[in-house]
């Protein structure tokens, strides 16, 4: 078992070091996080102003800082529903896979956190950053919120990868996973808190988005690590989250064995 | 060749349909973002929901019809690197032109669809005194702020012949531009809102124009009068997208065998 | 190991194909492969070929768990492939041509020492397999080389190195040779000969080329249309088939047609009696025999040699089964 997880820790490492090879790609994707952090902030500050200083438990400097956490979060979540396993399944590549002796969702889950791990230094800290050094932003002073933040951010990555292999795998039956990864792509980018906090929504809509696991990958570690919710709730988000975290995994593996049956071969 | 490129849209009917309502939600979010924030405030910017709508409206109508027309521009990366950008050196029409028309892309209708409606919400909502000169205005808004967005396509197409994975870097700017264009321009600190207005001039393609029609004042450094200054905006953005394109294909051209 | 390392019996697999036919959209099930039986003893080489669509791959796929069979069974090394997919694993090495198991964008010994940990091998056991399929490969000057850079000869080795590392039972090459240069096959073909001596690997290899069943098979699977159409030898198959190489001459100067070189029969003249083309049965003579003969006639400038294509082969056994 010692060496299973050696293994593992392995694939994390090259997973780091594949994403390391795209340094470009980060630097492009950090220039997209201010621009957007910029529009972002101005938004919500203008209407914490119209607010009269208070939004939903928001003032100017924590609604900075969930801004600028969030963009700085984008690069290792991916939203966007891009999966390797996606690629793999539709070329057919997938076959390679089963022919290893490892479970293949845990081992794309090890690259992936390795993956999202790189994008901390060149594109998470110099957004945050950004956002201190320009429209200044309020960040918590005690050590709790961190060590919290930072097992919720991981388990937020996890979460949003269980997410993203789930919709991948429907290329097992679907030709084309484009409409379902749009789909997906525009339903977890909203309810996962990234245009607006999730705390502002309507109740309606709040509940729609707490009934599924987005706001868990990206509101829940920026809320936490940001010390908007502190103590005994900020540990409950993160049981929730760890719940979520649960779910997508076990649908991720019904949806693999279901595969397997039904495979159709690409590619003969 | 467009009616072709349209029929070829067609034939796919199912993906069609899928892509459609894609788009459909994509426009449907960008719409909710605004929707939720006023739930919360009244005001944003100096505007209240009614101004929002359209302004969000003239933003996005503007965006999707140069999306529609010129965002296929931003397959050229893709020809570049397969090297078949060469196949339309070899036509006799403007390499420009040719990369234009090469895709009709139909779903984008569906943002179209949500502008289009958030406009003529806009339009009904609000208090406006009717005249010739809004109607006016309203086209020029429209036309020049298309035209805008299409040049700001082009300038980002003609950095893909320097950069190789230039892709996304450009996006920042374009969809970034778009996202700015679509709020008041006076909730941005005072660079940004410089850059807004003039250096990327999204501003004019809704903000100052929804000024100008619901008669209100501007911030300052940004007067609603100058909302009939749009076709000058578009001007300066092509002047610019035309001078980087000749660079970029100078720069194919003359390099890389 | 007792007992076969492959044993298939009355293996089936059927696909629904949705086709939109001009009537409208109809559903037909085909079986790529249909009712096969067959057995393969630890130690042996065997060539399985067959057309294009005949379910090669999906045989290969059945046998390593990938693709689950419709009916019928299946046992790899003992093992029940779909069930214990992952002990399976551990015992055989794959290579499909046109994929790749290797990491795409890390240099090549990332690529190694990642599957080492995967089959969770000792260390210094590892290291030295390593070392070893890099020397015989020939590899070493493309170890630090990202996978993508490589050209296909140097990422065909890497694949049957990198399918070896856990030194399998069972190796299984499924096209390993497809769009390789004449050279380049040529060492391949050499490098498993030599590993199986060394190790005993049992090999099944599927195929389009011809040279490759010669040089590596002593055992022949042919497939036609998901059955099996042949099981045999080599010299048995060309028997059957009466399948022929072609000699083809390019002459210094017009000829008449070769008529009366031993053991040949003259298919064709062209460009006056320039280029001659002679068949001739690889059981009774060999090419340098053949050439020899034309030199007593006239004098040869240029030639080459027709293999018999697969296709051919398969046709006629199927007509030979008639």
């Amino acid at each position: 078992m010692r060496s299973g997880l050696q293994t593992y820790g392995r694939l994390f490492v090259a997973g780091y070091r594949r994403q390391a090879t795209y340094r470009l790609a980060m630097v492009a994707g950090l220039c997209t996080n201010v621009v957007f952090g910029f529009i972002r902030a101005a938004i919500l500050f203008a209407a914490i102003d119209s607010a009269g200083g208070t939004l939903a438990g928001y003032t100017a400097g924590s609604i900075s800082a969930y801004v600028w956490l969030s963009q700085g979060l984008i690069g290792a979540i991916q939203l966007n529903g891009l999966a390797e396993i996606g690629d793999r399944v539709r070329t057919g590549d997938v076959a390679i896979d089963f022919t290893r002796p490892l479970d293949i969702q845990t081992w794309h889950l090890a690259e992936d956190l390795g993956r999202a791990a790189y994008t901390f230094l060149p594109r998470g800290l110099p957004s945050v950053l950004v956002g201190a050094l320009t429209f200044g932003l309020v960040m918590p002073t005690t050590v709790l919120p961190y060590a919290l933040g930072l097992i919720s951010i991981a388990i937020g990555v996890a979460i949003s990868f269980y997410c993203r292999y789930a919709v991948n795998i429907c290329g097992f039956w679907l030709l084309d996973t484009r409409g379902v990864r749009t789909l997906y792509m525009v339903a977890s980018t909203f309810l996962a808190g990234l245009y607006v906090p999730v705390a502002l929504f309507p109740s309606w809509l709040h509940t729609l988005a707490y009934a599924t696991p987005f706001p868990s990958i990206l509101q829940t570690p920026v809320d936490v690590i940001s010390g908007k919710t502190v103590g005994l709730e900020a540990v409950a988000l993160v049981a929730m989250q760890l719940g979520w975290l649960a779910a997508t995994c076990l649908l991720g593996r019904a949806l693999t064995n279901a595969g397997r049956r039904k495979l159709v071969v690409q590619g003969g | 060749m467009l009616a072709s490129r349209i029929r070829a849209q067609r034939a796919y009917r199912g993906s069609f349909a899928l892509d459609f309502l894609g788009s459909l939600l994509v426009g449907l979010t960008e719409f909710a973002e605004v929707w939720v924030v006023f739930h919360n405030v009244d005001v944003l910017g100096g505007l209240d929901f009614h101004a929002i709508l359209l302004l969000f409206g003239l933003s996005n109508l503007a965006f999707s019809l140069a999306d529609m027309v010129v965002g296929h521009v931003d397959t050229l990366p893709t020809y570049v690197r397969a090297g078949t950008l060469d196949a339309f050196y070899l036509r006799p029409q403007p390499v420009l032109a040719q990369l234009m028309t090469s895709e009709l892309q139909l779903r984008r209708l569906a943002r179209t669809g949500v502008a289009v409606v958030s406009l003529v919400a806009g339009l009904a909502y609000n208090d406006i005194s009717w005249g010739l000169d809004t109607v006016l205005l309203l086209v020029v808004a429209i036309g020049c702020g298309a035209a805008i967005f299409a040049g700001l396509f082009v300038c980002a197409a003609s950095l893909q012949f320097f950069l190789i994975n230039g892709a996304e870097f450009t996006n920042a700017f374009t969809y970034g531009g778009s996202y700015a264009a679509s709020q008041p321009t006076s909730i941005f600190p005072g660079p940004l809102k410089l850059v807004f207005g003039y250096l990327v001039p999204v501003a004019f393609t809704a903000y100052l124009p929804t000024l100008a029609i619901l008669d209100l004042p501007g911030p300052a450094g940004l007067p609603g009068w100058l909302a009939w200054c749009t076709p000058l905006a578009a001007l300066w953005v092509w002047a610019v997208a035309l001078t980087m394109w000749r660079w970029g294909t100078r720069h194919y051209q003359g390099g890389g065998g | 190991m007792s007992g076969p390392i492959i044993d298939i019996s009355d293996l089936t697999r059927t696909f629904t194909v949705r086709r939109k036919a001009s009537t409208g959209r109809r559903r037909t099930t085909i079986a790529a492969v249909d009712q096969m039986t067959f057995a393969v003893q630890p130690g042996k080489a065997v060539g399985y070929i067959g057309a294009n669509a005949e379910g090669k791959s999906t045989t290969i796929k059945m046998l390593c768990g990938i693709l689950v069979p419709t009916s019928g069974s299946v046992r790899t090394c003992g093992l029940e492939p779909v069930r214990q997919r992952r002990d399976l694993a551990r015992r055989i090495g794959v290579v499909f041509g046109q994929r790749s198991q290797l990491w795409w964008d890390l240099p090549l010994r990332e690529s190694f020492a990642l599957l080492a940990s995967i089959h969770q091998l000792d260390p210094t056991r590892a290291s030295a397999r390593t070392s070893e399929l890099v020397d015989l490969l020939e590899m070493a000057d493309t170890l630090d080389t990202p996978v993508r850079q490589l050209s296909l000869g140097q990422r065909m080795r890497a694949e049957i190195a990198a399918a070896l590392l856990h030194s399998p039972e069972l190796l299984i090459l499924d096209e390993p040779t497809i769009g390789l240069d004449v050279l380049a096959k040529a060492r391949l073909r050499e490098f498993l000969i030599q590993e199986r001596a060394r190790h005993g690997t049992t090999l099944l290899l599927t195929t389009h080329d011809m040279g490759d069943v010669e040089r590596l098979c002593d055992r022949i699977l042919v497939v036609d249309r998901g059955r099996l159409a042949y099981d045999g030898t080599l010299p048995g198959l060309a028997r059957t088939v009466g399948a022929r190489r072609v000699l083809v001459v390019d002459l210094a100067a017009p000829c008449a047609a070769l008529t009366g070189v031993p053991n040949t029969t003259h298919l064709s003249s062209a460009a006056d009696g320039l280029r001659q083309h002679l068949a001739f049965d690889a059981e009774r003579t060999t090419a340098a025999q053949v050439l020899a003969g034309i030199a007593t006639e006239a004098e040869v400038r240029d030639l080459y040699i027709e293999e018999p294509d697969i296709e051919d082969v398969v046709r006629r056994i199927y007509q030979a089964q008639r």
